[in-house]
């Protein structure tokens, strides 16, 4: 075991599966000799050489067109999005061509690809850096997106993720990086894409969620602990498509309260198909309407507000009181 | 004294054949034997009957979506000619005749054209991509198919074909940069059929060729007459010679025309060109010319033109009939299943509901 950050745990995971699978391709900007603006690939050139882990020219479009054609070719790419605010320049690369290859050559080919990509707010990055984009990709079917929360879970779900044989988006919390070490196994494990996890036991309220807001709702879940004694579980989605409903409604059946925190704005979205599917499920369990936390239906702010903009843990404490004093 | 530079590279069109089948460019003459130049005859004859038919079977409504394509049978066929079976075809929806060619069976063509699945699945031995819709993406893809051959170690060469108003997105110039940065065995093979549905390519750039966009990605580039048959085959072949020989990309424009409408969707070509226009590309019509040349050398005659003819109907007529008699027919349930490897559980519920509505 050793301690890592999330950003070591995914160079690891990028390093056991370079050396497990010839197959297996790592590239995008910078990713070679500069390991990544985040160094998430350091190293990796320098061990596997320019043929596995190499640079593509500035163009997201083409990266994207270049896993494609690689996966025809049996390959396993892992592109680099450099920063997932700018996946809308690889959004046809993306949903029109990984996601559907399965369904249009009529499983003749596939899609192995994963797409990977910081994304996230709170770290100050000029404009078009930080935004939350994982709920366009809920209306993107053939796609599935992977959000940890931790180094553990990062490894093991990239693991998991190069493994899987249909298109998968790893996303990457920029906030979660280098914020905290943990224990990390070293050698292969893997984590279960789709599989939710409670990453905290309660009987009195259930707060969904995924990537940084976990730690924002455990520390709401604390507060409230001491506040007024409430007990309040804690989901971590880890994969927001396809969601674990089935985690998130026994918790509910449990806790009759529900209150689904996201980073992302408002609308549509994860935490509105988390609402949904809650009610749909599970409405006669319910003591009180299932709340959303979320950023406002605004563009991605500024740096200067942008820590008012995104929920913290006095909202989510708010909207768990609601929830309990409904 | 000014400093900018307009264009420095004249470009002229390659050609090997007049339009009355003489040869102008002895030079160039490819190393075909006669029975490969009476194949291609018959390709490009073949070509010509089944555009006739499938326009004639879509108006029945027996065929759906289709882009027809006489007028570019030197252009599509002559360049295919020039490949083998074991490289790489990323075809647009127009280049259906190349990807039969390649082994893709007819009647799977027809499924593609009624909406089928399996009109998309490319049996394994058949080395292509299905027909892209999204113009220019099989750009970006090809280099990537270029350098999964290139990374193997193989010896195969990967195309894409695609029209003149691909050339304008940036998916075009993704993908030459990207194989010239690789410098991976692709080919770039724009059929400059003078319209992207009505736009002409004189409003699709201010460029005055578009292969002069190949040399911004720093690869070698050629325009040739895309209704000469064999300068088509020639360009294509040196392109492929080089491109097998690991010496990188290279960027065809062919100059061609379609006759008929973009697709059988509602189009009408007089609304934006004319028919004077279109009599002028008759003229210059691959068939004739290629026929032309052929007959001169006692390679082809008419009775050899009747048989191909009768020969095509007979092989259309057993494709449809095969794709009418097709099973099984598509359901929900179907689309369900390939969405992905492992059917997730919310998929697996809207599969459930589909299959009890589809009675099974
Ligand atoms: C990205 C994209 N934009 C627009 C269309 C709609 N569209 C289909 S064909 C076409 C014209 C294409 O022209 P060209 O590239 O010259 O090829 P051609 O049809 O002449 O073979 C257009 C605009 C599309 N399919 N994809």
């Amino acid at each position: 075991m050793a301690q890592m950050t999330m950003i070591q745990a995914i160079t690891d995971a990028l390093r056991i599966e370079l050396e497990r699978d010839p197959n297996v391709l790592v590239f995008g900007e910078d990713v070679g000799v500069n390991g990544g603006v985040f160094r998430a690939t350091a190293g990796l050139q320098e061990q596997f050489g320019e043929h596995r882990v190499f640079d593509t020219p500035l163009a997201e479009s083409g990266i994207g067109g270049l896993a494609v054609g690689l996966a025809v070719q049996g390959f396993r790419p892992v592109a680099e999005i450099q920063f997932f605010g700018f996946v809308f320049e690889a959004f046809d690369a993306i949903a029109s061509q990984a996601a559907r290859l399965r369904y249009r050559s009529g499983g003749r080919y596939h899609a192995p690809i994963v797409f990977r990509s910081p994304f996230g707010g709170g770290v100050k990055t000029p404009e078009l850096h930080a935004d939350s984009l994982e709920g366009l990709f809920l209306q993107t079917p053939g796609v599935k997106v992977v959000i940890p929360s931790n180094p553990y879970d990062a490894k093991g779900l990239l693991i998991s993720a190069i493994r899987d044989n249909d298109p998968v988006i790893f996303l990457e919390h920029m906030k979660l990086y280098r914020s905290f070490r943990e224990e990390v196994p070293e050698g292969e494990y893997t984590v279960p894409i789709g599989k939710a996890k409670v990453v905290r036991e309660g009987r009195h309220a259930t707060v969904v969620t995924y990537g940084a807001m976990v730690h924002t709702s455990l520390r709401a879940a604390e507060k409230l602990a001491e506040s007024r004694g409430a007990e309040v579980e804690v989901i971590d989605l880890r994969t927001v498509n396809p969601i674990d409903i089935e985690t998130v409604v026994e918790s509910v059946k449990k806790t009759n309260r529900a209150v689904v925190v996201q980073e992302a704005q408002r609308q549509a979205g994860v935490a509105a198909e988390v609402a949904a599917q809650i009610n749909e499920r599970a409405i006669l369990h319910l003591e009180a309407p299932v709340l959303r936390v979320t950023a406002p239906d605004t563009v991605y702010p500024f740096a200067a507000i942008e820590d008012e903009w995104l929920p913290d843990v006095e909202r989510v404490v708010r909207a768990l009181e609601e929830v309990l004093d409904f | 004294m000014g400093v900018l530079v307009q264009e420095r590279t004249p470009y002229e069109p390659v050609r090997i054949l007049e339009e009355d089948g003489t040869v102008v460019n002895p030079d160039l003459m490819p190393d075909l034997t006669d029975e490969q130049l009476r194949e291609l005859m018959r390709r490009m004859v073949f070509t010509r009957v089944w555009d006739q038919r499938a326009i004639a079977l879509n108006r029945q409504g027996r065929l759906g979506f289709y882009a027809p394509v006489a007028g570019q049978e030197a252009s599509m066929l002559g360049s295919h000619f020039a490949l083998t079976k074991d490289d790489f075809l990323l075809p647009s929806y127009r280049d259906i005749p190349q990807l039969v060619f390649h082994g893709f069976p007819l009647y799977q063509a027809f499924l593609y054209s009624r909406g089928h699945i399996h009109g998309g699945q490319i049996p394994p031995d058949v080395h292509a991509l299905m027909p892209q819709i999204i113009i220019a993406a099989q750009c970006t893809q090809l280099a990537g198919v270029a350098l999964g051959i290139k990374l193997r170690g193989e010896k195969r060469v990967a195309i894409a074909y695609f029209g003149d108003g691909a050339t304008s997105q940036g998916d075009f110039y993704e993908g030459m940069n990207f194989a010239g940065v690789y410098k991976v065995p692709a080919i770039f093979f724009a059929q400059n059929n003078r319209y992207a549905i009505s736009v002409p390519v004189t409003k699709q750039t201010a460029a005055r060729t578009l292969v002069q966009k190949s040399v911004a990605a720093g690869i070698p580039g050629v325009q040739v007459d895309g209704m000469d048959v064999l300068a088509v085959y020639r360009v294509t072949k040196e392109a492929a010679d080089r491109a097998r020989a690991g010496e990188g990309p290279v960027m065809i424009e062919s100059l061609t025309y379609r006759y008929g409408p973009h697709t059988m969707a509602g189009d009408d070509p007089t609304r934006y060109r004319t028919n004077e226009e279109l009599g002028e590309w008759e003229r210059q019509d691959p068939l004739i010319r290629f026929r032309a040349f052929l007959q001169a050398r006692g390679l082809w005659s008419e009775q050899e033109e009747e048989a191909v003819i009768e020969e095509t109907k007979q092989t259309i007529a057993d494709a449809l009939k095969k794709a009418d008699e097709y099973m099984p027919k598509q359901t929900v349930a179907d689309l369900i299943d390939v969405m992905f490897e492992e059917l997730p559980p919310h998929l697996a519920e809207q599969k459930a509901a589909f299959l009890s509505r589809e009675g099974r």
